[in-house]
C-alpha cells in the first residue's frame, strides 16, 4: 500500500470525522446524521477492493469507537465497517461502477453496518432500545447516505482512482 | 468462484504443448499460450482480492479482541489509547466546530434583524432563569421546611461550575446521546461530574481527556438519575428514551408506588453520597402525564426535560468550590472567580 493512498485516505476519515460530530448534528433528522466515516470506506472499496477497504473500515471504526463522543464498547463500529469493506468490496467491477450500482452499494452498506452495530450492541447488552425505534434508525440511516452519495461519493472515488499506484505489466 | 473456476480451466489445457501437436497452426498454439500466461500472470486484482476472506476474519477478530479489551477491566487496557485519540481528536472537534458555527449563522443572519435578534436572546435568558427559579423553588422551600439546620447553606444551593461549550455530537446510529465538551482535565473536570445548562440537567462525565469531556446525558436509554418530585418529595428514578428533539421525554418511576404527582409538578435531581455522579436540587424537568398500570401496580411518570438537547451550547460543569482550572469558574454566588491560573475565559 502506497503511503500517499494511505495518507489520502486517513486524512479524508479524519475529516468525514470531524464533519459527522461537529457539522452534519445541525442537519440531524431525529438524532440520525449521514454516516460520512461509512461514506468514505465504500468508496475506497468501490475503487480499491475489499482487502484495503477492510483495512480502512477497521482503522475507521476504531477511530470512531475511541474518538470523544463515543460511549460504547470499542471495536463495535470497527466490526461492521470491516464488514462494510468486505461487502461493498465484492460489488466492484473492473469497468468504473455505475450510478445504480454505486447507490444501491451505499445503501447495503449503511443498512449492513447500523444493523451489525445495533446486533453487537444487543449481544453486549448495551441496547435499551425497541424494535421500532432501531428499524427507524437504520431506515433513516439508509435514506441519508444514499442522498448524500451523489454529492460525496464521486470527489471521494476520483481521489482513490487517482492514487492507484502506477500497473507496470 | 469465477477464481475458481477459470484457475482448474486452465490446468486442464495446460496439460503441455505437446497434447496437440500437429493439427493446428503454430499461430493459435502460440495465441492459446498467450492466453494462458495472461491468465496466470498475477494480475494486480486477483492479487488483492485472493487473501481477502483470511482478512476479513483477522479484522473480525481484531474487532473481537478491541471488545473484549473494552469490557475487561472496566477498559483499563484501552483508556489510554482513548485519552490520546481524545487529546487528538477533541481539540480538533473544537476547531471544526468554531469553523463551522460562522457558516451555520449565515442563514440566521439573512433571516432576522439584528435588534431583533438581541431582544429574541434577551427574553430567552429570562424566560430560562425564570424557569430555572421556578423548577427548584419547590424543592428549595421543602427543603427549607424539613431541614432547618440546612436554612444558612440553603441560600447558596448554587455550586461552582466550569463553563463549556459542546463541540461535538454523537449520532443516533451508535443509539447512545452522548456529546463532547471543550473541558477537560485540564479544566479541572473528571468522570461523573454533573453537567447542567441554564435550563436544568443536561448529563454527567463519563469520560475526560485532557482538554475535552464526553457527557452522557439524561435522555440516553442508559442513564438512569435518582430524582424526586419537588412539590412532594417522592423519590424515583428517571431513565432516559434516546429520542432527541420534541419527543424527547424522560421516564419516572416512583419508589412510592402509591403517589400520583400532579401535572407540571417539577422534578428535580434527589443528589448522590458526594455529590458524584449527580449533586442535588436541580432542576430536570415537569411532569407531563402520568400513566397507571394495574397489572404492575406502579405509575409511570412522563417527565419534559427543561433543556432543549437538540441546541445544546453552552454547558457547564459543576466542580468542588475551590477546583483549580484554566479557565474562569463560575461561582456559587453567579460571579466569575479569576484563578491566578486561569488567563482565557
Amino acid at each position: 500500500m502506497s503511503t500517499a493512498r494511505a495518507a489520502a485516505a486517513a486524512a479524508a476519515v479524519f475529516v468525514a470525522l470531524l464533519l459527522q460530530v461537529s457539522l452534519a448534528p445541525h442537519l440531524a433528522w431525529q438524532g440520525v446524521v449521514p454516516n460520512l466515516v461509512l461514506l468514505v470506506v465504500v468508496a475506497a472499496a468501490l475503487t480499491r477492493g475489499p482487502q484495503f477497504a477492510m483495512v480502512l473500515g477497521f482503522a475507521a471504526g476504531a477511530l470512531l469507537d475511541l474518538a470523544p463522543p463515543a460511549d460504547h464498547t470499542a471495536g463495535r463500529w470497527a466490526l461492521a465497517l470491516v464488514v462494510v469493506g468486505y461487502v461493498a468490496g465484492r460489488v466492484r467491477s473492473e469497468a468504473s461502477p455505475t450510478a445504480t450500482t454505486v447507490v444501491s452499494t451505499v445503501a447495503a452498506s449503511s443498512f449492513v453496518a447500523t444493523s451489525l452495530f445495533a446486533m453487537t450492541g444487543l449481544l453486549l447488552g448495551e441496547l435499551s432500545v425497541g424494535v421500532g425505534e432501531l428499524l427507524l434508525v437504520v431506515g433513516l440511516a439508509v435514506v441519508w447516505d444514499v442522498v448524500l452519495t451523489p454529492f460525496v461519493l464521486p470527489p471521494l472515488m476520483a481521489m482513490f482512482r487517482r492514487l492507484e499506484p502506477a500497473r507496470l505489466a | 468462484m469465477a477464481l475458481l473456476e477459470r484457475t482448474s480451466g486452465s490446468r486442464g489445457t495446460g496439460t503441455g504443448p505437446g497434447a496437440s501437436p500437429t493439427g493446428r497452426s503454430r499461430r493459435s498454439l502460440a495465441a492459446r499460450r498467450e492466453r494462458r500466461e495472461r491468465r496466470w500472470s498475477p494480475g494486480p486484482d486477483l492479487d488483492r482480492q485472493r487473501p481477502s476472506r483470511s482478512l476479513l476474519v483477522a479484522l473480525g477478530l481484531a474487532s473481537a479482541t478491541l471488545m473484549t479489551l473494552d469490557l475487561t477491566a472496566g477498559g483499563a487496557a484501552l483508556d489510554p489509547v482513548r485519552g490520546v485519540v481524545a487529546d487528538v481528536v477533541g481539540p480538533a472537534e473544537a476547531g471544526a466546530t468554531a469553523l463551522v458555527s460562522p457558516v451555520l449563522a449565515v442563514p440566521d443572519f439573512f433571516r432576522t434583524h439584528s435588534s431583533l435578534r438581541e431582544e429574541v436572546a434577551a427574553l430567552e435568558e429570562e424566560n430560562t432563569a425564570l424557569r430555572a427559579e421556578l423548577g427548584s423553588a419547590a424543592f428549595q422551600r421543602n427543603r427549607l421546611a424539613a431541614y432547618d439546620e440546612l436554612t444558612a447553606t440553603a441560600e447558596d444551593l448554587g455550586y461552582s461550575l466550569v463553563p463549556s461549550r459542546v463541540v461535538g455530537w454523537g449520532p443516533a446510529q451508535s443509539f447512545s446521546s452522548t456529546v463532547t465538551i471543550d473541558a477537560g482535565t485540564d479544566a479541572g473536570v473528571q468522570p461523573d461530574m454533573t453537567v447542567v445548562s441554564g435550563a436544568g440537567l443536561v448529563g454527567r462525565v463519563v469520560s475526560a481527556g485532557r482538554t475535552t469531556a464526553t457527557v452522557l446525558l439524561i435522555i440516553d436509554p442508559a442513564s438512569t438519575v435518582g430524582a424526586r418530585i419537588g412539590d412532594t418529595l417522592d423519590m424515583g428514578f428517571l431513565t432516559g428514551r434516546g429520542v432527541v428533539g420534541d419527543e424527547g421525554r424522560l421516564d419516572l418511576e416512583l419508589v412510592d408506588r402509591t403517589a400520583v404527582p400532579a401535572r407540571a409538578d417539577s422534578v428535580v435531581t434527589w443528589g448522590s453520597d458526594g455529590g458524584a455522579p449527580y449533586v442535588s436540587g436541580v432542576p430536570i424537568g415537569r411532569v407531563t402525564r402520568v400513566y397507571s398500570s394495574l397489572r404492575e401496580t406502579s405509575q409511570r411518570v412522563v417527565v419534559d426535560p427543561y433543556v432543549d438537547f437538540g441546541s445544546l451550547d453552552v454547558v457547564g460543569v459543576v466542580v468542588p468550590t475551590g477546583t483549580t482550572s484554566d479557565r474562569a469558574l463560575v461561582g456559587p454566588d453567579g460571579e466569575l472567580s479569576d484563578e491566578p491560573g486561569g488567563g482565557e475565559q
